[in-house]
């Protein structure tokens, strides 16, 4: 019975806990694109320096990751197919996977790294300094001051970054074809383009843009539940980045099955 | 105890509390308040830690949702008033906070702006015109492109003040004004309270543990006990009064001097002693 207890207990947890992030995202939602139009004008200039924080930046360590990963699943896939002498097939292998998957798995999970704990830790720190409360004061919403550049700039990153993370995985397998399996470089990057189609590419966007959703909602809220004492912004900072990439995975499975059943791959 | 009720004010109130409660959870830290501040006056209120003023303040700016009882500003009981009504009553009162709570990575210019940018369709060079003003006002002239780090913290309490000021409101709270600062500078910052009340007319509420600043700057003070009003009055009124938790406040008497030495024994060996309100009872001084 205990037992029982306990899972019904973490199982109702969880929901509360996704329930506080769709509140938050929704609210989110609303100073972005609904407030506009009532005369509440976008924080476009804060939205751009956090897009320039959290994307911009995040090229150079991305673009390594990205670029190793291509070459690890080239080496990987190179492995079984050179088996049945189909070496050539790496370029699908490496486009594929990259695009449906790792490009923007790897993007999410750089990114939870980068921007996901600095926005637990910076309004946690604002939260520890009284300095939301002093927000609420002015009569500024928080989440409007705060946490809208946050996700339009993440919203519209996330994609960018994966198409970026997408093509330098492709350069990492091209490093692998041209030296290791016979292409030039021109046939190998016909060879990836060809073997996707735009599906694989959307869907990869798509979920792109909930994974960003998702980083923003967990590192804001995590934030803003911030209690007093600076050890707790260190401990909320973690439990961003945990909670984010757990979410992130399960993002993934989800939107994969229902990609799967809807599109038949 | 029932609080004393002054009975002398025929001025009008700004803010005025009737049986206040404010919980914490199950946890009950304001006992139904009662009180009221009036126009232009600039009232103390007084407590140690855990006495419940920074809670108090917090549901008198709105930070906290009084579990029952009712806080009434500027004709509005903020116990029930929706997040639009907060806001335009926010909107016309300021808050300064006990580290000044300035936005880091704004200069103390966008600080001051801040407000004023959001809630006003003023231009740009006016908004500049009144953050040089309200600078001026604080002693911070000049200090504009400075960001709040390369303050000292006299100067980042000024500047938080001239942030509360912006929007001239018609009241003004501090939390803890000299908390954290060298007694001069501390002085400083009394000063310019004064200077506020006297330029501005403004009504000013201020919380503190700081006795020789309260008793610089009080028109009327409050103590506050465990989240009870153990008195409420001037401050010749407060200098006389014989309430012994009064002078225990006021002599700065330490709690355990306060105890017999049975009541003493009974608090090593019990849980919660200090919950009985026998303690009020006894003389201290």
């Amino acid at each position: 019975m205990e037992l029982t207890a306990q899972i019904g207990g973490s199982v109702t947890d969880g929901l509360a806990y996704l329930g506080s992030l769709a509140s938050l995202s929704s609210r989110a939602a609303y100073f972005t694109f609904v407030a506009p139009f009532r005369g509440k004008p976008l924080r476009f200039r804060q939205a751009v320096s956090q897009a320039m924080q959290a994307g911009v930046r995040a090229l150079p360590i991305l673009s390594l990751i990205t670029f190793f990963i291509g070459l690890i699943l080239a080496l990987q896939s190179a492995y079984e197919l050179r088996k049945f002498g189909a070496i050539t097939f790496v370029a699908n292998a490496v486009a594929i996977s990259m695009t449906r998957e790792l490009g923007p798995l790897i993007t999410a999970i750089v990114v939870i790294g980068r921007s996901g704990s600095a926005f637990a830790a910076e309004i946690g720190t604002m939260r520890v300094t009284e300095e939301i409360d002093a927000l609420e004061t002015m009569a500024i919403h928080p989440v409007d001051f705060l946490v809208a550049p946050k996700f339009l700039a993440m919203v519209v990153m996330l994609p960018c970054l994966t198409i970026w993370a997408n093509s330098m995985g492709i350069l990492g397998g091209a490093l692998f074809g041209v030296t290791r399996a016979g292409f030039f470089f021109s046939r190998y990057a016909h060879a990836s383009l060809d073997a996707l189609f735009l599906r694989d590419i959307v869907t990869g966007l798509i979920k792109s843009v909930v994974f960003g959703i998702t980083i923003a909602a967990v590192g804001c809220h995590e934030g803003l539940s911030t209690g007093t004492g600076p050890e707790e912004v260190g401990r909320r900072t973690t439990r961003a980045v945990v909670v984010s990439i757990f979410l992130v995975i399960l993002v993934d499975l989800v939107f994969t099955a229902l990609f799967f059943f809807i599109g038949g791959g | 105890m029932e609080p004393r009720v002054d009975s002398s004010l025929q001025h009008e109130a700004m803010i005025s509390l009737r049986n206040l409660r404010v919980n914490y959870g199950e946890r009950e830290i304001l006992h139904g308040l009662s009180f009221e501040v009036v126009r232009g006056e600039t009232l103390v209120i007084l407590g140690g830690s855990g006495s419940g003023k920074s809670t108090l303040l917090r549901a008198l700016v709105g930070l906290e949702r009084p579990s029952s009882g009712e806080i009434w500003v500027k004709g509005k009981n903020l116990a029930v008033v929706s997040d639009a009504e907060m806001n335009e009553i926010r909107k016309r009162i300021g808050m300064s906070f006990q580290g000044g709570a300035l936005f880091g990575s704004m200069t103390v210019g966008e600080n001051v702006a801040l407000p004023l940018r959001e809630h006003t369709k003023l231009e740009e060079p006016t908004i500049e015109i009144i953050v040089r003003l309200k600078l001026d006002q604080v002693g911070l002239a000049g200090f504009e492109t400075y960001l709040p780090s390369q303050l000292s913290g006299g100067m980042r309490k000024r500047a938080a003040v001239a942030r509360a000021m912006a929007m001239d409101p018609e009241i003004l709270f501090f939390d803890e004004p000299s908390a954290g600062l060298d007694p001069i500078i501390a002085a400083g910052v009394d000063e310019l309270i004064l200077e506020l009340k006297k330029a501005f007319h403004m009504t000013i509420v201020v919380v503190t543990h700081e006795l020789a600043s309260a008793f610089l700057i009080a028109d009327r003070m409050v103590l506050i006990d465990k989240g009870n009003i153990v008195a409420i009055g001037s401050k010749e009124e407060m200098r006389s009064s014989t309430h012994p938790r009064v002078r225990q406040f006021l002599d700065r008497i330490a709690e355990s001097e306060v105890l017999e030495e049975a009541d003493y024994l009974q608090m090593l060996t019990e849980d919660h002693p200090r919950k009985r309100n026998s303690m009020t009872k006894r003389g201290g001084a």
